[in-house]
């Protein structure tokens, strides 16, 4: 008790420019001394308001704007936004569509975790491990250029089934893309998890109870990294119900493991993409989509950063009444205050990078 | 019993909403609601909102269960002041501030009020 009335008490406002934010995002750090005991997060500075344009865009068009909301969660957008509509209207896509949005999903996640390490790295003042990692990433936009036209906004998901099909040689260059990348990435994240200062920054650091991480309505890698073994994968959306995959999870809860959930994760896609090459059907990439949708449904996917949600609500017309986008970065914010209670203001930045924040996609 | 909302029948809403799991409750009702909910060990995925017609709203509420999940929703007036149920979940409040700072409609006793400024956009209440 007197040690406390020694201390200071000071309010630091942390951002929205940062240069470890990319995007802007505003925290009021309440300090004692260098520890942090409260935060409190401002966003907002760029809400675009993307959810109120399908009252007026066609619902068909609508898909590219979704799309739209983020760079990094691009596919995952219009996939999300593509499954509810599609369970409204009944629409029962193709095999190969089921297949070729899963595929891209894994590759749209393997180069968002790529990213999500140099940022990290850069963080750290780890530069050689940046400029390596989204080195390693330029080999995953060039797999989603080939196949689908396009680095960061690929537009190939429509209602219904696709725009563009991919040929054989395509799948066989992903394949031998994919086994020259682990080779070289066994190398960057062997070196990372193994690095003495990476250890000594992250490990016991931020950590988030299990219990908590549900409480706060956490989700993704930051949830199954405080032992939380939920997927939303293991629903068995689009092709996932056909593969062999678990939950990739950790114990510890800290920094560190929500850096090991990631980086096995990123493993985990390629082991996924190979498994989607073996198994893809032939046959076509859409089927005839008629009349409007009328009704409502929320379609829940696993984004690269955890469960996203996409509620539609339809009255009949061709443009639809509501569309919500429930992002993974918002559901874990509450989390990511929690994690920073307690904090030296020396880790916060860090700290903020282990959730790996998408700000573009929390002000859709 | 048959709720009446805007004039649809609960019967025919449950009809039109037949792949979600959404029960309707009444605006006083729902505080309880939360409550038996969160007592069965339910979390809260969202909270939205939706203009389903002039000064007509409608409030979902997503609770999850491991990989299930259900709804409850209210129809609320935009100048209708609804409780907060952030004293049963806590983090309600990110969704509560965000249908204030989009929709207008009052909250009542959230834990975290940020008096409209979750939110900074241009135009008030964008949604509304």
């Amino acid at each position: 008790m007197a040690d406390n009335s020694l201390k200071k008490i000071s309010i630091v406002p942390f951002g929205p420019q940062h240069p470890v934010l990319p995007e802007p995002i505003h925290l009021d750090l309440v300090l004692q001394d260098e520890k942090v005991v409260d935060a409190l997060p401002s966003i907002g500075f760029v809400h675009r308001g993307l959810e109120k344009l399908v009252e007026k865009r066609d619902f068909k068009e609508f898909v590219l704007v979704a799309e739209r909301t983020c760079g990094i969660c691009s596919f995952g957008h219009s996939l999300g936004y593509v499954e509810a509509i599609e369970k409204i209207m009944d629409i029962e896509t193709t095999p190969r569509t089921k297949y070729l949005r899963t595929m891209w999903a894994e590759l749209a996640r393997m180069h968002n975790h790529l990213m999500w390490l140099g940022l990290l790295a850069d963080a750290f003042g780890f530069e050689s491990l940046f400029m390596e990692s989204w080195r390693l990433r330029e080999k995953v936009l060039d797999l989603l250029e080939l196949t689908t036209g396009g680095r960061v906004i690929f537009s190939v998901n429509k209602v219904g089934g696709l725009r563009r099909d991919v040929t054989h040689e395509m799948l066989q260059t992903i394949l031998q893309t994919l086994d020259d990348l682990e080779k070289e990435c066994r190398v960057a994240t062997d070196t990372f998890l193994g690095d003495k200062d990476v250890l000594s920054r992250m490990v016991g650091v931020g950590k988030l109870s299990p219990e908590r991480a549900e409480e706060l309505g956490c989700c993704g890698p930051f949830l199954r990294a405080s032992g939380v073994r939920r997927d939303v994968r293991m629903l068995g959306y689009e092709a996932y119900g056909d593969l062999d995959m678990e939950p990739v999870t950790s114990l510890e809860g800290d920094c560190y493991a929500r850096c090991k959930v990631r980086i096995e994760e990123l493993y985990q896609s390629m082991d996924l993409i190979r498994q989607v090459i073996a198994k893809m059907p032939g046959g076509p990439i859409e089927v005839p989509v008629k009349g409007n949708p009328d009704g409502e449904y929320m379609a829940r996917i696993e984004q690269p950063r955890g469960e996203a949600l996409y509620y539609v609500k339809a009255n009949g017309t061709k443009n639809l009444v509501r569309y919500r986008n429930r992002t993974p970065t918002f559901s874990n914010l509450p989390g990511l205050i929690e994690t920073i209670r307690g904090a030296e203001l020396a880790d916060v930045a860090m700290m903020i990078l282990t959730i790996d924040p998408c700000i573009s996609c929390t002000e859709r | 019993m048959n709720v009446c909302f805007a004039g649809i029948l609960e019967e025919e809403m449950s009809e039109q909403t037949a792949k979600m799991d959404i029960r309707e409750v009444e605006v006083r009702d729902l505080f309880s609601e939360a409550a038996l909910i969160r007592h069965d060990n339910w979390r809260l995925i969202q909270i939205c909102a939706t203009k389903t017609a002039d000064d007509l709203y409608e409030i979902l509420y997503t609770f999850g269960r491991g990989y299930e999940w259900k709804n409850l929703r209210i129809t609320v007036h935009g100048d209708d002041k609804i409780p907060s149920i952030t004293k049963i979940y806590e983090i309600a409040y990110l969704y509560e501030n965000e249908i204030h700072d989009l929709y207008g409609i009052e909250i009542d006793l959230m834990n975290y009020d940020f008096q409209g400024r979750l939110f900074r956009t241009g135009v008030q209440y964008p949604f509304r």
